[in-house]
């Protein structure tokens, strides 16, 4: 949780520099499970990074490697578009 | 500096918005605002001045584009009055919450209903809330010179907000007066160039405009609006000094008038501050000690200077063009606020509303007697 700003020492209208996003801990939302990702059955085409709406898919380079949890909010899109059933949703743990 | 030339308030101010060059105008025509752009789109068609005038489709538009062309580095004008402003007033709020400089000129019209077309404050009060700054003008002269005044403080960087001048409706858009422009230059040189301190379209430094703001920020953000906006006295006060010393014409944000040794203080905004000059005249010649308060700047508004002013007035009577109905109207709560605890009588009075004229009569009425809160009502009396 970033430290709370006071209201001077806000930028003028509140200006949001870009970058910032990665700071809200939006993992935090998610209510039914999490995707699991099984890198035997990856076939890397890079649709969930494509669709993930939170930018959740890690990448090395052009290459997936996992499932950026502290902000993944668990919307499922990514289980949905994967052509090869390699990302599935799970409890918690 | 010229020699004065007859022009209406809404020549006087288009000449002001030509002097100012704004980059881009966004607006939409309503009466009496368009006398206004009318002139300003003439001269922008004979060339006098290089603006970009964009016709939108409503006012919504109109102040939603002022906003992306302010923060992008635009020195952006636009001008509304009455049912335009109330459309427009959703995106007024937000204007103000993103710091966009602004100046809008506003011809004071009464809101429907019943549809109307002539003055009064309820449409300028309809937005008093919404962080802008709020100038009244008494005639053409200080339309011109407050729309001046305004460009200063809507671009200072700790005010960077929308400032509404606001003229009467018809009796100031429309009535020819002598007016004494400054020049091109002077003005060029008074209000300087237009410089941001963030643009939207600074592509090497990205950043999010307006942004969401939950529980955690929204009341710090509302906060920091706040004091942007109480800045803008101070700044006000500075450039009207600086306009001053061109002009030699004082502009306070709380002007007294015959108000040393007054009994009775009249507070108003707007043109009938004229009137009751001639009233207060009257009224002294007859043996009555009244004075004016004149109320130039509604929002901030000078609590201090208007408490400073009527400290040693034992009686205040307040003149709003705008109700507030089943409360109290907006001119004399404000007043009622600056003068907690002094133990100054405070009576308020309701005038003009839809454009029914206020006659020195009723004003010395008010004065005097001061029996019904509406003045120039037919019916029944209203106790005050």
């Amino acid at each position: 949780m970033p430290q709370l700003t006071p209201w001077e020492s806000l930028p003028p209208g509140g200006l949001v520099p870009a970058g910032t996003a990665t700071q809200a801990a939006t993992g935090a939302w998610r209510t039914s499970g999490r995707p699991v990702l099984t890198l035997d059955r990856c076939v890397n085409c890079l649709l969930c990074w494509l669709y993930c709406p939170d930018s959740a898919v890690e990448l090395d380079g052009t290459t997936v490697t996992a499932i950026d949890y502290e902000h993944c909010k668990g919307c499922e899109l990514c289980v949905e578009v994967c052509p090869v059933s390699a990302i599935a949703m799970e409890p918690e743990r | 500096m010229t020699a004065p030339r007859l022009l209406t308030g809404g020549e006087a101010v288009a000449h002001a918005f030509r002097q100012i060059a704004p980059d881009v105008v966004p607006v939409y025509p309503i009466t009496p605002q368009t006398p206004i752009i009318q002139a300003f789109s003439s001269m922008v068609a004979a060339g006098d001045v290089g603006t970009a005038i964009v016709n939108v489709e409503s006012e919504h538009s109109a102040m939603s584009a002022a906003i992306g062309s302010a923060l992008s580095g635009a020195r952006t004008v636009t001008a509304t009055s009455s049912q335009g402003l109330a459309l427009m007033a959703e995106v007024v709020f937000i204007a103000a919450s993103m710091r966009a400089p602004i100046v809008m000129a506003v011809g004071n019209r009464a809101l429907s209903g019943p549809i109307n077309i002539h003055c009064d404050h309820s449409d300028a009060m309809l937005v008093r809330d919404s962080g802008v700054v709020q100038l009244f003008a008494e005639n053409a002269q200080e339309a011109y010179d407050l729309t001046l005044v305004a460009t200063r403080v809507a671009e200072a960087p700790a005010v960077s907000l929308p400032v509404l001048v606001c003229q009467d409706g018809f009796t100031i858009t429309h009535a020819a007066e002598p007016v004494t422009l400054l020049d091109d230059e002077q003005v060029e040189a008074f209000v300087g160039p237009y410089t941001l301190g963030h643009s939207l379209l600074d592509t090497a430094h990205p950043a999010t405009f307006g942004p969401f703001a939950m529980p955690d920020y929204y009341f710090e953000l509302r906060r920091a609006q706040a004091a942007a906006l109480e800045s803008a006295l101070s700044v006000f006060q500075f450039a009207a000094a600086d306009l001053a010393r061109l002009t030699g014409r004082t502009l306070a944000p709380a002007s007294p008038y015959r108000l040393e040794d007054a009994r009775t203080a009249v507070v108003a905004l707007g043109s009938t501050c004229g009137t009751i000059k001639d009233a207060v005249d009257d009224l002294r010649a007859s043996g009555v000690d009244a004075g004016l308060l004149q109320i130039r700047s509604f929002r901030p508004f000078p609590t201090q200077h208007a408490r400073a002013l009527l400290a040693a007035v034992p009686e205040v009577v307040v003149l709003d063009r705008a109700d507030s109905p089943g409360g109290a109207p907006p001119l004399a709560a404000e007043i009622a606020y600056a003068l907690r605890g002094t133990g100054t009588e405070v009576r308020s009075y309701v005038y003009g509303l839809g454009g029914r004229d206020l006659h020195p009569a009723e004003i010395a009425d008010a004065v005097v007697a001061g029996t019904s809160r509406y003045l120039g009502l037919r019916g029944l009396a209203c106790p005050a």
